[in-house]
This record gives C-alpha cells, sequence and structure tokens, in this order.
C-alpha cells in the first residue's frame, strides 16, 4: 500500500530533480569544535539532509533530524524552525532525516536531548534563511533591507506594500553567501514558540496513516521470525527444523548471531512469506539450548547480594565534602535506610522490529530507530561497507523509551537479509520483547543521614546495582558516571557534609537505559530519604526543602508547588507527599495526593508537577510528556516488575507484566515555570518524581513507609 | 477460500484459516492501521468491528470472519472526521499514537451504545486497550468531548 511518508518522500525527490531549491544546514566534521553552516543550491537531486529547503515554488521542507517515538519532535523541531524562518505551520512538509550525523550531528534520541541540543542551531539556521531571502528580495526591488521583512512565506516591502513569495527568491537566495550573524527574536516576539499548537502528526495517528516501522514493506520483503536463546549468554546446541519447514509460507530456517553489547545471543530464524507463517514455523521448531556457564541467577540474590554490598563496602566515592562518615559516627540522630528499585522492561506498545536489505555494496534499514546515526556506524563497522552506503531510514516509531537506542535488532536484521539475498522484515512477539530485555537495572541504595538541632548536618549515599558502562569494559573500576543524577545540585551548596559512592556490582544480565535513566532509580532513594529527614527533623517536607534548595529558581518552584496543589490547606484524612528530582537540566516537582476510599483502598486522588524546563516550544506537548511520565512511573512503582528464576526471565507478556490501564491512573495537572533559562529535557524529567512522591503520601496517610518498589497500592 | 469484507471492500483470501484476521488485514489486505501489541488479546492495540463489534483481530481466526464484515481504522470514516476522531485531534491526544487505532475502535463501539458515558463507563469500556505512553487522561476528555459533539450534531 502506498502510504503518506513515502509519497510525500517520492514527491521531494522529483521536485528536487525539477529544479533550484534553497538548502541550508550544517555540516559536522568529526573533529571539529564547532559545526559548520552551509547553504546549496541544489539542482542535481534531493539533498535529504539539509534542514530545510525551499523550492521555487514556494514548497517549504523541514526535516525532524531525531526520532519520533511520541515525545513530539516531529512538531517541536519544525515549529523552532518555522518560527525564524517565517512561515505558516499549515505550508510545510516534514521528512525524517537519515542517519548521517556529519549533516545532523548527534542523532540519537535519548537523554531528552532533541530540543535542548538542537535549538540554538535552529534558530540560527532559520533566521539566516529568512535574511538570504530578505536580502534577494531588497536586491531586487534595489532597496535597503532594513526595509523589507518576512511573513508567511513572504517578503515584504513596508513602504511601497511590495510583495514576494519565498519560491521566488529561492533562485537569488542561493547565490547569497549565509550572513555570519543573524539577530535572533526575543521570546515576547514569538509566534509559534511556547503556543500549545497541534500536532502536525496527530491526523495520521487517528485515521492509520501514520507507517511505524511494522508497517513498512519494501517489494519483494519476506518475513523472520526468531527463536533466541532464553539466556543471553547460552549457546545453540542443535535444532530440528523438519516440522518447521512443512508449514506453508515458510522458506528457510537458518542459525543467526545478534551482537548483545560484547557478547552475542543465538536465535534459529524462521524466514516466510507472512508474519503468521513464520511465527506458525518458529513454534514448530525444536531447539535445544546449552546454558552452562551461565549465571542461574534468581532476583531475590541479585537483591540479597546489593543488601550485603551496602552494608560491608565502602565503594568507588563519587562525590564527597567535608565528612560525613565522622559526624555519622557522633550524631545520635540519624537514620540509616535502604531503599530497593525493581528491574524493568521498556515494552514499548510497538515490539522490536526492522526492515533490512541487504545489497553487494549497499545496506538499507528501516525502522523504528532511535539512533540512526549509530545504527549508521554499527552496519559499517560490522559488515564492513562504507558508512555512505549503509542508509538507515527512521519511521514513527511506537515508543522507544530507550529500547530502540540499541543495536541489536538492525543488526540481526541485516544478518538475514545477507543470508537470504532479499529484503526481510523480522518481528519480534511481545513475549521476545518482554523475555530479552535488556532491561532497566533494579539498583539498591543506602541512605544514612544525621541532624543537628534539627538541620542536616551529614548525608551519605551509596548505590549497589548493574551499570550500563560496564558492558564495554571501559569504565570498569570508576564509579557510575550517573551516581548523583536525579539529585538537586543546590544541596551540595547547603549540606557542608555530604557523600556518594557506586559500589559495583556484576551481573551478565542485560540492561541498559529506561526513560530518564539513574535518575528514575536516584530520584526514588535520594528523595524519599530526604522526606524521611524531615520527618526525623519534625518538619513539613516542603519546609524542609525550601531551607536547602536556595536557589532561586527552585525557590520559585517550591512556591508554585505549594499554590498550585494546596498544600498548606490539606484536609484531615488526606495524605500528601512530595519530592523534587533534575534529569537532563530540567527540575520537575510533583505533589501527589492520596486517600483511603469507601472500599478501604488507597487511592492516588491527584498529582500536580510543576516543571522548569528553561526554554520550551509546545507547552501542551509538555504536559502530554509529564502527564505519560506519570503514568509510566506509576507502573514501575506498583504493578510490574521483571523478575528472574534460575537465570530466566519470569515475565512474558502483558498478562503478567501488568500495565497502568484507564482505571488505574490519577489527573495529573502540568504546570511549566516561565523563564528562558537554556533549555533542559521534557521527555523524561516527568517521571523520578513521582514514586517518592506517592510513598511519601501514603507515609503521610498511613505513617508506613516504602522503601522497596514495586508496591502492591491495593494493600497499603 | 474465505471471504471478508473489509471497509466495504470484498477480499478473497486463501490461506490457513487459523491465521488471526490482524496479519491478513495488515500482511494480505495491506491495511497497517490495525496494529500487533501482544498477539494475546490483552492489549487493544490491534482492535477493529466485527460486524459491529469490537473484537482483537490478533485472536480471531480468519475463519470466524468468513462472510462478514469488519472495519478498520481506515474505514472509521472517509475523511478523519468521526467525532472520535475529531476530538482526538482538538484534544492532541496521542503521542507515539501506536495504540490509538486499536482505542479509537474500542470508543467508537462505546460511543454508539452509550452516547453519554460517565468516567465509570469510559474506564469499564476502555480497560482493554493499552496505552505505555500514558495518554489515558486525554483519551477519556476527548471521549467526553466527542460524546458532546455527536449530541450537538444530533440536535441540528
Amino acid at each position: 500500500m502506498e502510504t503518506n511518508a513515502i509519497s510525500r518522500r517520492n514527491f521531494l525527490r522529483v521536485s528536487g530533480l525539477a529544479g533550484t531549491a534553497l538548502c541550508l544546514g550544517f555540516y559536522f566534521p568529526a573533529n571539529a569544535q564547532k559545526e559548520q553552516l552551509i547553504s546549496t543550491t541544489d539542482q542535481a537531486g534531493f539533498d535529504f539532509n539539509a534542514w530545510m529547503r525551499i523550492d521555487t515554488d514556494g514548497k517549504v521542507t523541514l526535516t525532524d533530524h531525531r526520532a519520533e517515538m511520541g515525545q513530539g519532535s516531529f512538531q517541536s523541531v519544525p515549529q523552532i524552525i518555522a518560527e525564524e524562518l517565517e512561515v505558516d505551520l499549515k505550508d510545510i512538509t516534514v521528512v525524517f532525516a537519515q542517519g548521517n550525523p556529519t549533516k545532523f550531528g548527534s542523532q540519537i534520541t535519548g537523554g531528552s536531548s532533541t530540543i535542548r541540543g538542537s535549538y540554538k542551531n535552529l534558530l540560527k539556521l532559520s533566521a539566516t534563511a529568512r535574511e538570504m531571502l530578505i536580502t534577494a528580495a531588497a536586491n531586487q526591488w534595489n532597496v535597503p533591507a532594513g526595509e523589507c521583512y518576512a511573513e508567511s512565506g513572504h517578503v515584504i516591502h513596508k513602504s511601497s506594500g511590495k510583495k514576494l513569495n519565498y519560491g521566488d527568491l529561492v533562485s537569488a537566495a542561493s547565490k547569497l553567501s549565509p550572513p555570519t550573524e543573524v539577530k535572533l527574536k526575543e521570546t515576547s516576539q514569538y509566534k509559534l514558540i511556547r503556543k500549545p499548537l497541534q500536532r502536525l502528526d496527530t491526523p495520521m495517528k487517528t485515521n492509520g496513516e501514520a507507517i511505524f516501522g511494522l508497517d513498512k514493506k519494501v517489494p519483494g520483503m519476506l518475513y523472520a521470525a526468531v527463536e533466541r536463546n532464553p539466556r543471553l549468554r547460552g549457546k545453540l546446541k542443535s535444532f530440528d527444523d523438519t516440522a518447521a519447514l512443512k508449514v506453508p509460507g515458510v522458506k528457510k530456517v537458518f542459525k543467526v548471531q545478534m551482537f548483545v553489547f560484547n557478547t552475542t545471543r543465538d536465535g534459529i530464524v524462521v524466514v516466510a512469506d507472512s508474519t503468521w507463517a513464520a511465527m506458525q514455523g518458529r513454534k514448530a521448531l525444536r531447539v535445544e539450548w546449552d546454558d552452562s556457564g551461565f549465571e542461574h541467577v534468581n532476583t531475590g540474590e541479585i537483591f540479597k547480594a546489593h543488601e550485603q554490598l551496602l552494608k560491608h563496602e565502602e565503594g568507588l566515592s563519587f562525590k564527597k565534602q567535608g565528612d560525613p562518615d565522622g559526624i555519622l559516627t557522633k550524631s545520635a540522630k540519624k537514620i540509616d535506610v535502604i531503599y530497593q528499585t525493581p528491574y524493568q522492561a521498556h515494552t514499548a506498545m510497538e515490539p522490536l522490529n526492522c526492515v533490512a536489505h541487504y545489497q553487494k555494496d549497499k545496506i538499507e534499514v528501516w525502522g523504528p530507530i532511535q539512533a540512526p546515526d549509530w545504527v549508521q556506524g554499527d552496519i559499517s563497522d560490522k559488515f564492513k561497507i562504507p558508512k555512505e552506503n549503509v542508509i538507515v531510514n527512521m519511521t514513527f516509531l511506537g515508543g522507544g523509551f530507550g529500547r530502540k537506542a540499541f543495536l541489536d535488532y538492525t543488526h540481526e536484521a541485516v544478518a538475514i537479509s545477507r543470508e537470504i539475498g532479499g529484503p526481510v522484515q523480522v518481528v519480534w512477539t511481545r513475549e521476545d520483547d518482554v523475555k530479552q530485555g535488556p532491561y532497566r537495572a533494579g539498583i539498591s541504595y543506602r541512605g544514612q543521614g544525621a541532624l543537628d538541632n534539627g538541620e542536616i548536618s551529614a548525608l551519605k549515599f551509596k548505590m549497589a546495582g548493574q551499570n550500563i558502562d560496564h558492558w564495554s569494559n571501559t569504565k570498569r573500576g570508576k564509579a557510575n558516571d550517573s551516581t548523583t543524577e536525579g539529585f538537586l545540585k543546590p544541596y551540595f551548596d547547603s549540606v557542608k557534609n555530604i557523600s556518594f559512592a557506586d559500589v559495583p556490582y556484576e551481573m551478565p544480565l542485560p540492561n541498559m537505559w529506561w526513560r530518564s535513566v539513574y535518575a528514575s532509580t536516584n530520584g526514588f532513594a535520594y528523595e524519599s530519604f530526604i522526606n524521611e529527614m524531615a520527618v526525623l527533623a519534625g518538619q513539613d517536607q516542603l519546609e524542609f526543602r525550601r531551607k536547602y534548595l536556595k536557589d532561586e529558581r527552585c525557590q520559585r518552584l517550591i512556591d508554585r508547588m505549594e499554590e498550585v496543589s494546596g498544600w498548606k490547606s490539606k484536609k484531615k484524612n488526606e495524605g500528601f507527599g512530595v519530592a523534587i528530582t533534575e534529569c537532563f537540566e530540567t527540575t520537575v516537582g510533583q505533589i501527589v495526593k492520596v486517600s483511603r476510599h469507601a472500599d478501604g483502598k488507597v487511592k492516588i486522588d491527584k498529582v500536580w508537577a510543576v516543571m522548569d524546563c528553561g526554554w520550551y516550544v509546545n507547552p501542551d506537548i509538555i504536559k502530554a510528556q509529564v502527564e505519560g511520565s506519570v503514568v509510566m512511573a506509576l507502573g514501575a512503582a506498583t504493578i510490574h516488575e521483571i523478575t528472574f528464576k534460575n537465570g530466566l526471565v519470569e515475565q512474558s507478556n502483558f498478562y503478567d507484566y501488568l500495565m497502568p490501564r484507564m482505571s488505574d491512573v490519577p489527573d495529573v495537572e502540568v504546570h511549566i515555570m516561565e523563564n528562558t533559562a537554556d533549555a533542559g529535557g521534557v521527555g523524561e524529567p516527568g517521571l523520578p518524581p513521582f514514586a517518592p512522591a506517592l510513598t511519601d503520601a501514603i507515609f503521610d496517610l498511613t505513617g508506613k513507609r516504602i522503601r522497596k518498589l514495586p508496591f502492591n497500592l491495593n494493600a497499603v | 477460500m474465505i471471504t471478508i469484507t473489509v471497509n466495504g471492500q470484498r477480499h478473497d483470501i486463501n490461506g490457513d484459516p487459523n491465521m488471526p484476521l490482524l496479519w491478513a488485514i495488515r500482511d494480505i489486505i495491506g491495511l497497517t492501521g490495525t496494529k500487533y501489541g501482544c498477539g494475546a488479546a490483552q492489549c487493544g492495540a490491534c482492535t477493529v468491528h466485527l460486524n459491529g463489534e469490537a473484537v482483537r483481530s490478533c485472536i480471531t481466526k480468519i475463519s470466524r470472519a468468513d462472510g462478514q464484515h469488519v472495519v478498520t481504522i481506515e474505514g472509521l470514516s472517509a475523511n478523519n472526521d468521526h467525532p472520535l476522531q475529531q476530538a482526538w485531534n482538538e484534544v492532541n491526544v496521542p503521542q507515539c499514537g501506536y495504540c490509538q487505532s486499536g482505542q479509537l475502535m474500542s470508543a467508537a463501539v462505546l460511543l454508539r451504545e452509550n452516547p453519554n458515558p460517565t468516567d465509570q463507563d469510559i474506564d469499564d469500556a476502555m480497560s482493554g486497550n493499552i496505552c505505555r505512553c500514558g495518554t489515558y487522561q486525554r483519551i477519556r476528555a476527548a471521549i467526553h468531548k466527542a460524546a458532546d459533539m455527536q449530541r450537538e450534531g444530533a440536535k441540528i
């Protein structure tokens, strides 16, 4: 079926061939300190890698260089460009970039970095294009450029009212050198930025038109399903494909190895003419695995090992000021507690999949890919084909949360395509997705703190859990880079004696980043501990924070939290809890309100979230991201966890890895702080404060402090 | 040979009668708006209408749809203008959007059967549809909005 995305893309290529266009982009040389602005007169063909392109017919095409996995890059990147370029969003077409770090810089959609990592460049680039078009018009009219302005895809001469369409200026503008300095708008002058505009991808997501990875079809494509070793490092002993090959539609069965970090996962792939036939063929396989040499680990043992480490080891120091150990030894008023957070699967709604076409001197892949530049580099390395001949196409992603920024599924699809000599779509089942990881690692924390006269005199934190960086070996022996992630920096100014350490814990279970990464687990431990210290001091948790977070932005955030939540007018049978975390340069405070309902169960009545993300683009997308982050955090805190028994994952699908549903979800009210500080992240920072705010609210209502996630909200 | 009418168009399918309707719709008929999410009727991403009823196409064999009428997201309206689609756009419901076809197809049956649903009615009718992005709050708001639009439309 011809799709919207494809037909648009074809149109562009055709229009590119048809004539001149103004294309603007950046060049990111591999070793240079700074990107260079480039403009091209594109006569030969469409340069897919320009950030913006204006054709002679006035058609404006903007490129989204990052993945669209729900977080809104397909809207927010164009919303930035259109602002300074002075075009209307209804008149533009958006295409996804292919992987190309030389043209786009980093393309990894992770670390909530799409806007904060690109917006200054994008503003400058769009203003540059606008100024070139204005200059071209002024030259044509023989008037000073200062007498002209741009609006809605036109340049207008103020006094005479003369007007030219951008398309008519493309030819002349493309011959000009880009100006080195351009004036950017003040925040107050924005017409698009900071406005809650409707997303450009919404219409195609309500009628089935949006093309996700699984929807991608290429001519002659076959389908593949892979029976992989349920233990990461086990090996294939033998397999019998007699029955599988008898399934109608099954074409071929063979062994494939998928790279996972520094190891491989063995699999038997069944290639067929339909997804269903491939799945049926896979079911008919008989495979024997050799799992000797693999840790036959159980979840309980992992967390017990963490506890032992935290009890007996000082670990690797990450940050230390003053003498927290000395103070703790001398203090009478102190606490010493352990927090634990579980292993978590990403379970994006779209299971992993990838279309790959290995050709003799060229490889092309399509899929729900978070890091097209990484995939390009990886495939180029592993299949010994120059980068420029590895074409990586992003589709829409049916969720990502970090899992689709991994290179296993794309590599495996290319390996299968090479073996069959044609294009193939590899489809993972939900069970594959749940059972194989990589997962967010379960991490345990020990918090120790002392009070002197109601003031924090010492804080000491240690973490123990698998470290993502250890898969590459280069960072072994060093403390986890993210030991303090989530913890608010102003505490370091106000608490004199404080230390953070990482106690290394090795376990060969596949682990990787998961939405908000270490802040998602650190935040629970550190902010729960601050709440426990406030209780020990007999002080209000919000007031307690006000004393230690002297930073002006934090003070204003706390004021806002207090104001919107009615913190001070809390009623008798209500529990209020609070947490504030920092994640990817954005601070989010949340207040959760709970109460016991008539059925005897504790319910979450309301969540207030206040986000300070500095400069921002689209407040409605931000609100949606925070609402969604709270739901994801709710699931991780109260509903699901990945557990291991004898080295095997015990969960397999949504019937045993349960998800929050409509009836579980509280009302979430989101507020955004207004300021123009540098932009912070948006897609992830709303997640970390929820769990500690929720458990604090439950403590406030019941007197019971929850230190281990997940917990059963129905049993509180 | 199995004959299924999808969005008003007749399709003859030669194949395994046990094949789930989901894969016939996607791989054979070529309509990809209906999504695979779990293959076990747990998430609702594959929801379509079989003779007007919401069914999970991932566990519905094509033999069960033989001679029947199926409507997929592509057939919910001609111009993306079903009151629910309009409301989904107004409220900016979708994030990644992957589950939304199924959400809309479930909501469409709810709204037909119950033109004025309460929050509880919505929770009950929509509890079979998972959204990992967590758009539930907006889905609920959009269903209420669509119900309002439907009622106002009926008055005219």
